[in-house]
C-alpha cells in the first residue's frame, strides 16, 4: 500500500472511532424513561384515568442500582415498576391511589402541608377526607407546580408493626392509603416533584433521589 | 515492540487505572461517624477522591515522572529517555524538549476542546424548543457543566501550553524553559484532568455548571467530585505553567533581550503567567474546602451550621475574574505579534500596549464582585466595583488603539492569520462594550445571569481568544511542523466561522435582554424563533470547525507542502530558523538588536535579504 | 516620530475617516435615542425598570460614536492600505507611536469611564437600588412606608409571604399597583435568584440572608418570574407568573388567601427575615 493510502486508512479509522464514541455518548445522554400510560377507569362518566402509586423508603437492588434511595413506584399491568413519567390525555380527571410505606421526615416549608389544586379540594387519608396534615408528619408530597397541585403524604408511625424494608412493598406492610384527583389541562410536558427533604444522606435532603428522574421526580406528559 | 514496555503512555494508563482501584479500595476502608451517611446515599465520595488521587499518581509514575527523583535519591544516574531527540515515540510520553511539549499540548487541548464544543452543540440542540425534548433533564445540566468546565479548564492553558512552550524560549533566545520536566508535567496533569472530568458522567454528572456554586455543590451526586478533581488538577497545572514562564522570562533571556525589547507575545504570556500563579492557589484551596464539605460534613459553605454561601462566591470569583484575563491576555499578545507582520509595520505604541497588559493584570484583582452585584452583598460596595470594572476597560482600550495604530499606513496582507486577528478587533469590541453594560449596576439587574452575560463572555473568550488561537495555529504550525496549512480552505473556515459566530452570539445579546436566564432548559415561548436561529447558526459554527479539522489533517498528513523557514516574511527570530525548528533550537545563542519589530526601516535583519523568498502556494 | 514622507498625504485619510464617522454617528444616534431607546428592555412597567431603560439608553448613546469610529476606521484602513499578493520587499511606514494621539485617547476614554461610573452610581442611588437586591442593609431606600413581601425560594418553587397580612404564605405573587413594594428575598436551601423580568427586579436568594429589593409598579399587568441562579435539577422549571393589580383587587385577593390558608398559617414559623431549617434534616 502506498504511503498515502496507509495514512488514509489510519485517518479514516480515527474518524470512525470518533463517530462511534460520539454516538455512544449521545445515546447515553438520551436514555429516557419509557412513559407509562395509565388506562381509563372503566364505567366512568367523564374522561378519566387511574394511577396507582407507592412511595417506599428504600427501593432495593432489584429495581435500582441505588438500593437505599427513596422512590416512587407505579403499578403497571399488575407489577410495581420504577417509572415516574406518565402519558395522560388532556382535559382528563386523573384518579390517584397512593400507598405510602415510608416514615416521616417533615416538611422544610410547613406551608406545603396544605393540599391545593385537587378536585373537591380534599384528599382522603385512610378513608377520611381532609385538606392538610401536620407538617412534621409528612413523608413525601406529590406536587405538580405548573398546575398548582400539591398533596402531602403522611408518614408511617415510627413504632408501626411490619414496616416495609426494601421495595416493592405489599399491602400487608404498614402503610397509609391516600387518594386524590386532579384534572389535566392543555397539552404539554409538566414536571412533578416531591417537596419533603427525604433524600437520606444528602445535604438539605434534596440530593440523590430528590434530583433524579425515576425516583422522587418525574413528568406528566399531557398528550 | 520494546518501546511498549517501559515508561510511556500505555504504562501510564494501565498504572492509572490500577491506581484508581487501589485508591478506591483504600478510600472504602476509611470510616467515621461523620461519614456514616455514605451508606444512605450509596456514594462514597472519599473513595472516589482517593481513587482519583492515586490514579493520577499512578498515571504520572507510569509516564516516568518519578524516575529522576527516585534515581537521584538512590544515588544512581537518571534515565535519559526523557531527553530523546528523535522519533515519534517522544510525543507519547514524558519528553523534556519544549517543542515536543508544545505540540503535545496542541493536540491534547484540541481533542478536549472538540469534546467541549460537541457538548455545546448538544446544548443548542436542546434549546431548539422552549420545552425539554432531547436530553434527560438530569443530563442537560451535566452537558452545560461539561461544556463550560472543559472549555475553561483547557483554554486556560490554550495559548501558553502549545505556543508559549514552543516559541517563548526561542523568542528570548533560550534553548529551553527554566524547568523542562515541570513543563512536561503541566501537560500530563491537564490530560489526566480531562479524562477525570469525562468520568463525571458515569457518576451521575454534576448540576452546578462550571462555577460550582455552594451549597448546591454539597448536595450533588458524586459526579461533583470529578469536577473538583478536574479543577484542582487544572489549577495545579496552571500554577506550575505560569511559574515556569515567569522563571524563564526573568532568568533566561539572551544577550540584548532587554525588558523593553520583549516581543508582544512574550509580554502577553508573561502577564498571563503572573495571573495564573496568583489565582490558581485560591481555586485549589476553595476546592479543598468544598471537598471537605462534601465528605466530612464541615460547614464552610452551609449557613445553618456556621458557614456562608457568600464565602464560596467570593473565593471563586477572586480566582474567576483573573482567570478570564488569563484567557484574554494571550490573545492580545498574539494580536500584537501578528499584526506587525502582515501590516509590515512596528507595533504602534509599544510601551502603551505593555502598560495596557500590565494594567489589566493589576486591575483584574479589583473587580470580582461585579459577579455578585445583585446577590445581596453590602450595597456600599457596588459603586466601587462598578468603578473598578469600568476602569479596566481603559487598559483594554490601550490594546485596541495600539492594534488600530499598527494598521495605519501599513501594507496589509489579508492572510488567514491576519483575518483571524482582525476578527478579534471586531469581536472584542462587541464583547467589551457588552461588558460595559454588565458593569453598570442598574443595567446588570436585568442582564445578570441571563444570556446577555453569556453572550458577553463568549464574545470576549471565543470571539477574542479562540479566534487568535486559530490565528496562532495558521501562523505558527508551519514553523512547528514544517508544513503549510491550505490557505483557501483556511479562508473558508474563517469566513464561515466569523459569520456563524456573530450570527450565534449577536442575537443572544438580545435574547438575554429579553429575559432568558442561563442554564435553563425551558424558556418563554416567544423566544422560540430566535433560539432556533441561534441554534442553527451554532451548528454552522460547529461545521466550520469540522472544516478546520479536515484541512488541518489533510495539509499536515497528506499534502505536506513544505513551508520553508519564513513563509510569512516575518522579521521575528523564530522565522530565521528552519521549519520545523531543529532539536537544539539555535546553533548559537543569538544577540538581539534594539528593535523587536524592525519593520518600515528598509533595514533587513543583518545577513538576510530584505526580500523574503516567495511563499509556497499549497 | 515618523520619518517617512507620506504623513502629509495621509492627512487626507484621517479627515475622510472622521467625516464618515460623523455621518454614521449622525444617522445612528437618532435611531438609538428615539427608536431603540423607548423600546429598550426591560420596559417601563415600574419605576426601577424605567431607570434601567434610561441607563441603558445613555450607555448606548455613549457607545454609538465609539463603535462607529472603530468600525469605520477598521473598514477604511483595510480597504485603503491593503496590498494584494505577497510582496514583502516593501514595508509600511515606520510609525512607532504618536504621543499626542495616545494622550488624547487616554484622556477621552478616562473621561468616558468616569462619567459612566458616576452616572451609574447616581442612577443606583436615585432609583432605590434600580430593582437589584441590596442585601439586608440597603443603601438606597425609598422614603415612606413600603409593603413588605417576602419571596421564599426553595427547591424548586417560589412561595410568597405577606408579613403585614398576618404572615400568610401564598403560592402566587400578587402586588398592588402604585405602591412601594419591598421584596425580602431569602432561600431555604441552595442559592436561587428571584428575577421578575417586567418589574425590573432581580435579587439572589441566599439561605440565611435577607436580600432586599425595592420596586414601585406603575401599570396593571402580569409579569414573568424566573429563577436566575442554577439551583439543581428543576432550575429550568422554576418559573411563575405574577400579577400587578389595583388596590381593590389586591385587598380582595389577600383576604381570600388568608381565609383559604388560615389553618396552615398557624403551622408556619412566625415571620422572620430568614429561616434556618436544619440542613441535616434527612430521612432515616
Amino acid at each position: 500500500m502506498s504511503s498515502n493510502a496507509r495514512k488514509g486508512v489510519v485517518v479514516a479509522a480515527a474518524v470512525v472511532l470518533a463517530a462511534v464514541l460520539i454516538g455512544v455518548y449521545v445515546a447515553f445522554l438520551t436514555i429516557t424513561p419509557t412513559p407509562y400510560s395509565p388506562t381509563a377507569a372503566s364505567a366512568a362518566p367523564a374522561k378519566s384515568v387511574h394511577l396507582t402509586l407507592q412511595t417506599v423508603a428504600a427501593v432495593g437492588s432489584k429495581l435500582s442500582p441505588n438500593p437505599n434511595w427513596v422512590s416512587y413506584l407505579t403499578m403497571e399491568n399488575g407489577k410495581w415498576v420504577r417509572t415516574t413519567v406518565w402519558n395522560v390525555p388532556a382535559n382528563t380527571l386523573v384518579h390517584v391511589t397512593l400507598y405510602q410505606f415510608d416514615g416521616n421526615s417533615g416538611l422544610r416549608n410547613p406551608f406545603l402541608s396544605q393540599a391545593r389544586g385537587l378536585v373537591g379540594g380534599t384528599f382522603t387519608l385512610n378513608g377520611k377526607a381532609m385538606s392538610r396534615i401536620p407538617p412534621d408528619d409528612a413523608s413525601h408530597t406529590f406536587a405538580i407546580p405548573a398546575f398548582d397541585v400539591i398533596v402531602p403524604l403522611k408518614g408511617v408511625a415510627d413504632d408501626a408493626k411490619n414496616q416495609c424494608g426494601y421495595a416493592p412493598c405489599s399491602l400487608s406492610n404498614a402503610h397509609n392509603t391516600i387518594t386524590f384527583t386532579f384534572r389535566t389541562g392543555k397539552k404539554g410536558k409538566y414536571r412533578w416533584q416531591c417537596f419533603v427533604p427525604c433524600a437520606a444522606g444528602f445535604v438539605y435532603g434534596f440530593g440523590g433521589p430528590m434530583q433524579t428522574i425515576g425516583y422522587m421526580d418525574g413528568f406528566i406528559n399531557v398528550v | 515492540m520494546r518501546r511498549l514496555f517501559g515508561f510511556n503512555l500505555l504504562t501510564a494508563v494501565v498504572l492509572g487505572i490500577v491506581g484508581f482501584y487501589v485508591g478506591w479500595l483504600l478510600g472504602h476502608q476509611i470510616h467515621g461517624k461523620s461519614i456514616d451517611y455514605f451508606g444512605d446515599t450509596g456514594q462514597n465520595d472519599i473513595a472516589l477522591f482517593v481513587g482519583y488521587f492515586v490514579g493520577v499518581v499512578g498515571f504520572l509514575v507510569g509516564l516516568g515522572f518519578a524516575n529522576y527523583p527516585v534515581m537521584r535519591m538512590l544515588g544512581r544516574p537518571a534515565s535519559v529517555r526523557e531527553k530523546e531527540t528523535g522519533g515519534v515515540g517522544r510525543y507519547f510520553g514524558l519528553c523534556t524538549d519544549h517543542k515536543v511539549v508544545g505540540l503535545q499540548y496542541l493536540v491534547g487541548i484540541g481533542v478536549f476542546i472538540f469534546i467541549g464544543g460537541l457538548n455545546a452543540m448538544l446544548i443548542r440542540f436542546e434549546l431548539l424548543t422552549p420545552n425539554e425534548h432531547a436530553w434527560n433533564a438530569n443530563n442537560y445540566l451535566t452537558i452545560v457543566g461539561l461544556h463550560g468546565t472543559m472549555m475553561m479548564g483547557m483554554m486556560t492553558s490554550g495559548i501558553l501550553g502549545p505556543f508559549a512552550n514552543y516559541l517563548l524560549p526561542i523568542m528570548i533566545g533560550a534553548r529551553r524553559m527554566a524547568f523542562p520536566r515541570i513543563e512536561a508535567l503541566t501537560f500530563w496533569l491537564l490530560m489526566a484532568a480531562g479524562v477525570i472530568l469525562m468520568t463525571a458522567l458515569g457518576f451521575g454528572g454534576f448540576p452546578t455548571g462550571w462555577t460550582g456554586y455552594e451549597p448546591l455543590a454539597n448536595q450533588a451526586n458524586w459526579g461533583m467530585d470529578a469536577y473538583i478533581a478536574f479543577f484542582a488538577l487544572v489549577g495545579l497545572s496552571m500554577a506550575l505553567l505560569g511559574l515556569n514562564m515567569i522563571a524563564t522570562v526573568i532568568t533566561m533571556r539572551a544577550p540584548g533581550m532587554r525588558w523593553g525589547r520583549l516581543p508582544m507575545f512574550v509580554w502577553g504570556s508573561f502577564t498571563t503567567a503572573m495571573l495564573m500563579v496568583l489565582a490558581a492557589p485560591v481555586l485549589i484551596s476553595t476546592l479543598l474546602m468544598v471537598s471537605l464539605d462534601r465528605t466530612a460534613q464541615t460547614g464552610f459553605f452551609n449557613p445553618q451550621i456556621g458557614g456562608s454561601s457568600y464565602l464560596y462566591q467570593n473565593l471563586f470569583w477572586i480566582f474567576g475574574h483573573p482567570e478570564v484575563y488569563v484567557l484574554a491576555l494571550p490573545g492580545m499578545g498574539i494580536l500584537l505579534e501578528i499584526l506587525p507582520v502582515f501590516a509590515r509595520k512596528p507595533v504602534w505604541g509599544y510601551r502603551l500596549a505593555v502598560s495596557g497588559m500590565l494594567g489589566i493584570t493589576l486591575l483584574s484583582w479589583l473587580v470580582w464582585q461585579h459577579h455578585l452585584f445583585v446577590s445581596g452583598i453590602n450595597a456600599d460596595l457596588r459603586p466601587f466595583y462598578m468603578l473598578s470594572t469600568e476602569l479596566i476597560s481603559l487598559p483594554t482600550g490601550f490594546i485596541f488603539v495600539c492594534a488600530l495604530g499598527t494598521l495605519w499606513a501599513g501594507r496589509i496582507r489579508l492572510t488567514v492569520p491576519m483575518l483571524f486577528c482582525l476578527a478579534w478587533i471586531f469581536n472584542f469590541l462587541i464583547g467589551g462594550l457588552s461588558g460595559v453594560f454588565l458593569s453598570d449596576v442598574p443595567s446588570d439587574v436585568t442582564t445578570h445571569g441571563s444570556f446577555f452575560s453569556m453572550a458577553h463572555f463568549h464574545y470576549t473568550i471565543m470571539g477574542g481568544l479562540i479566534f487568535t488561537f486559530f490565528a496562532a495555529i495558521y501562523y505558527w504550525v508551519p514553523k512547528m511542523t514544517g508544513y503549510m496549512i491550505n490557505e483557501t480552505w483556511g479562508k473558508v473556515h474563517f469566513w464561515l466561522m466569523f459569520v456563524a459566530f456573530n450570527s450565534t452570539f449577536g442575537p443572544l445579546l438580545v435574547i438575554g435582554f429579553l429575559g432568558m436566564p442561563r442554564r435553563s432548559v425551558t424558556y418563554a415561548g416567544y423566544l422560540e424563533g430566535a433560539n432556533q436561529w441561534v441554534s442553527i447558526s451554532a451548528f454552522v459554527l460547529g461545521f466550520s470547525m469540522l472544516i478546520f479539522i479536515a484541512n488541518f489533517v489533510y495539509s499536515l498528513v497528506f499534502a505536506r507542502v513544505p513551508a520553508g523557514p519564513n513563509p510569512w516574511g516575518s522579521k521575528s527570530i523564530e522565522w530565521q530558523l528552519p521549519s520545523p525548528v531543529p532539536v537544539q533550537d539555535f546553533d548559537r545563542i543569538p544577540t538581539f538588536g534594539p528593535d523587536p519589530y524592525p519593520y518600515g526601516d528598509g533595514v533587513a535583519v543583518p545577513g538576510r535579504p530584505a526580500v523574503a523568498p516567495a511563499r509556497p502556494t499549497p | 516620530m515618523s520619518s517617512d514622507p507620506g504623513t502629509a498625504a495621509r492627512g487626507g485619510h484621517a479627515l475622510r475617516i472622521a467625516l464618515i464617522t460623523v455621518v454614521v454617528t449622525l444617522v445612528a444616534l437618532p435611531l438609538v435615542i428615539w427608536v431603540l431607546g423607548p423600546n429598550m428592555p426591560p420596559g417601563k412597567a415600574t419605576d426601577v425598570a424605567k431607570a434601567q431603560v434610561f441607563s441603558n439608553t445613555v450607555m448606548l448613546v455613549l457607545m454609538t460614536p465609539i463603535t462607529a469610529f472603530i468600525l469605520v476606521y477598521l473598514g477604511y484602513v483595510l480597504v485603503v492600505f491593503r496590498v494584494r499578493g505577497d510582496d514583502v520587499s516593501r514595508d509600511g511606514a515606520p510609525i512607532r507611536g504618536n504621543m499626542r494621539l495616545q494622550v488624547i485617547w487616554l484622556v477621552a476614554t478616562t473621561a468616558a469611564v468616569l462619567f459612566l461610573a458616576i452616572f451609574g452610581s447616581a442612577t443606583l442611588l436615585t432609583s432605590n437600588g434600580s430593582g437589584g437586591g441590596q442585601g439586608p442593609k440597603p443603601l438606597s431606600k425609598p422614603s415612606g412606608v413600603a409593603l413588605p413581601v417576602q419571596v421564599i425560594a426553595q427547591q424548586w418553587e417560589f412561595t410568597y409571604r405577606y408579613p403585614t397580612y398576618g404572615g400568610v404564605e401564598t403560592p402566587q405573587l400578587v402586588i398592588p399597583v402604585d405602591r412601594q413594594i419591598a421584596f425580602h428575598v431569602t432561600s431555604l436551601d441552595a442559592i436561587h435568584s428571584f428575577w421578575a423580568y417586567q418589574l425590573g427586579v432581580k435579587a439572589d436568594a441566599n439561605p440565611g440572608v435577607d436580600n432586599v429589593a425595592y420596586v414601585k409598579p406603575k401599570t396593571v399587568r402580569t409579569f414573568s418570574i424566573r429563577c436566575a441562579e442554577l439551583c439543581g435539577l428543576w432550575h429550568g422549571y422554576m418559573f411563575d407568573t405574577g400579577k400587578v393589580v389595583t388596590d381593590g383587587v389586591f385587598a380582595k385577593w389577600i383576604a381570600a388567601q388568608q381565609t383559604m390558608f388560615r389553618e396552615v398559617t398557624r403551622e408556619l414559623p412566625s415571620y422572620a427575615k430568614y429561616y434556618n431549617p436544619d440542613p441535616t434534616n434527612r430521612a432515616g
